[in-house]
């Protein structure tokens, strides 16, 4: 593949491994690498931001029935050592319509999953968007749509909230079907509802108008 | 050398998955599906000729015996550069691949085309080769998702071929990576010999 002048001719130039050409070859690689990286992210940054902000704005959309303003995002803590909830109010014509919480579980299959849910002002779910998840393809990776289907009430969870359904799997004697085959799965992405309209709640009696 | 030799190498006769077996994590992680195996394949085939480029510019710049690191940190700055570009641009094939982008780094190919082939020829042989083997691990990456996602999911990029009811699940997860390679290997070797 390679001729004997070639490697002739590569050996003769190659710069002699001194101590000082070592070092100073190595100061140069990561200094010139330094720099177009810091390039290169000054570069994307703007578009990254504007990339995270238009994806989590859909997903509110989604989740929400129809609104026309946001309000302040509200940071709130599911409990003590837990991390904590987005709840981004929404509003049309001034009156609070739902509210979107950006929710996670830990407890997925391959571990996070985090779950933009939607509840409405009488206190029941009105929609939810996987944002990021790494369950199996093809088996929890279903969550998207299975919870969401409307021709099958036993794994439907619009509508209902934790307190007058039992967000927890059939299997475990809940209400709610399981996905076929990731039973591990569905209790994550359950558990992470439950996490959302706990926090709803907790905050509601100590908020602003209540129910 | 002959230009298209040196191109073509990549597909079959040096094929870094079928024939070489390298870089077989990313290999076997992400060809759950068509498409993911087709974003994986194309990041690595820009960082392989990126590197490929620059290593072969560099190569009589560069002491003996600091060549490896150099190498690395050449590679994982353009792993880094395509991270970045494809969270800004195409974020939702970030989201499905973001895990195995970074472990382009370390992907035995790439460095092993560094220092095998672009360390020791002109740039625009290494700018061949680079492309080349990027693509034939594009080529593999993509039948194997394709052939897990038909069995596994009953679709290929994302359209549905036939119901559900039907598919055989092993073939998306992790024992259905190794089966469809193994398969597949069996084949190219049959093929070869012939």
């Amino acid at each position: 593949m390679l001729n004997l002048n070639d490697l002739e001719d590569s050996k003769m130039a190659k710069r002699e491994s001194s101590f000082i050409n070592m070092v100073l070859t190595l100061v140069l690689v990561t200094g010139i690498a330094a720099a177009v990286l810091g390039f290169v992210y000054d570069f994307t940054k703007g578009p990254i931001e504007v990339a995270k902000l238009k994806a989590q704005t859909e997903a509110i959309k989604t989740v929400l029935p129809e609104f026309d303003e946001l309000g302040e995002t509200m940071v709130l803590s599911p409990g003590e050592g837990q991390d904590s909830l987005e709840f981004f109010p929404a509003y049309k014509n001034g009156e609070l319509v739902g509210t979107a919480i950006k929710t996670y579980t830990k407890s997925g299959f391959s571990g996070f999953i985090s779950i933009m849910a939607g509840i409405d002002k009488d206190g029941n779910f009105s929609g939810y968007s996987v944002l990021e998840h790494a369950e199996t393809p093809g088996l929890g990776s279903k969550m998207g749509v299975w919870f969401s289907n409307p021709e099958k009430p036993n794994q439907y969870v619009i509508g209902k909230n934790p307190e007058t359904t039992n967000f927890t799997v059939s299997k475990d004697g809940g209400d709610i079907d399981a996905i076929t085959a990731s039973t591990i799965s569905s209790r994550a992405f359950l558990d992470a509802l439950t996490r959302a309209y706990s926090t709803y709640k907790n905050n509601k009696t100590t908020g602003d108008s209540g129910q | 050398m002959n230009q298209w030799k040196n191109f073509s190498k990549g597909f079959l006769k040096e094929n870094p998955v079928f024939v070489l077996l390298l870089g077989m994590c990313p290999t076997l992680g992400v060809t759950s599906s068509a498409i993911n195996g087709l974003g994986m394949g194309l990041a690595t085939t820009f960082v392989l000729l990126m590197s490929n480029i620059v290593v072969s510019l560099v190569k009589n710049a560069i002491p003996e015996k600091v060549r490896i690191p150099s190498f690395i940190v050449i590679i994982a700055a353009f792993v880094t550069v395509v991270q970045l570009l494809m969270q800004a641009f195409v974020p939702a094939l970030y989201k499905s691949l973001g895990l195995f982008i970074p472990l382009i780094v370390v992907n035995c190919i790439v460095l092993g085309r560094a220092e095998a082939f672009a360390s020791k020829n002109n740039v625009g042989s290494s700018a061949v080769d680079g492309l080349g083997i990027g693509l034939g691990f594009t080529f593999a990456l993509v039948l194997l998702g394709s052939i897990r996602e038909i069995l596994g999911s009953g679709k290929l990029f994302n359209i549905t071929i036939y119901p559900e009811n039907y598919v055989t699940l092993v073939f998306v997860l992790a024992p259905g990576a190794f089966i469809v390679l193994g398969y597949l290997i069996a084949l190219i070797n049959r093929m070869k010999k012939n």
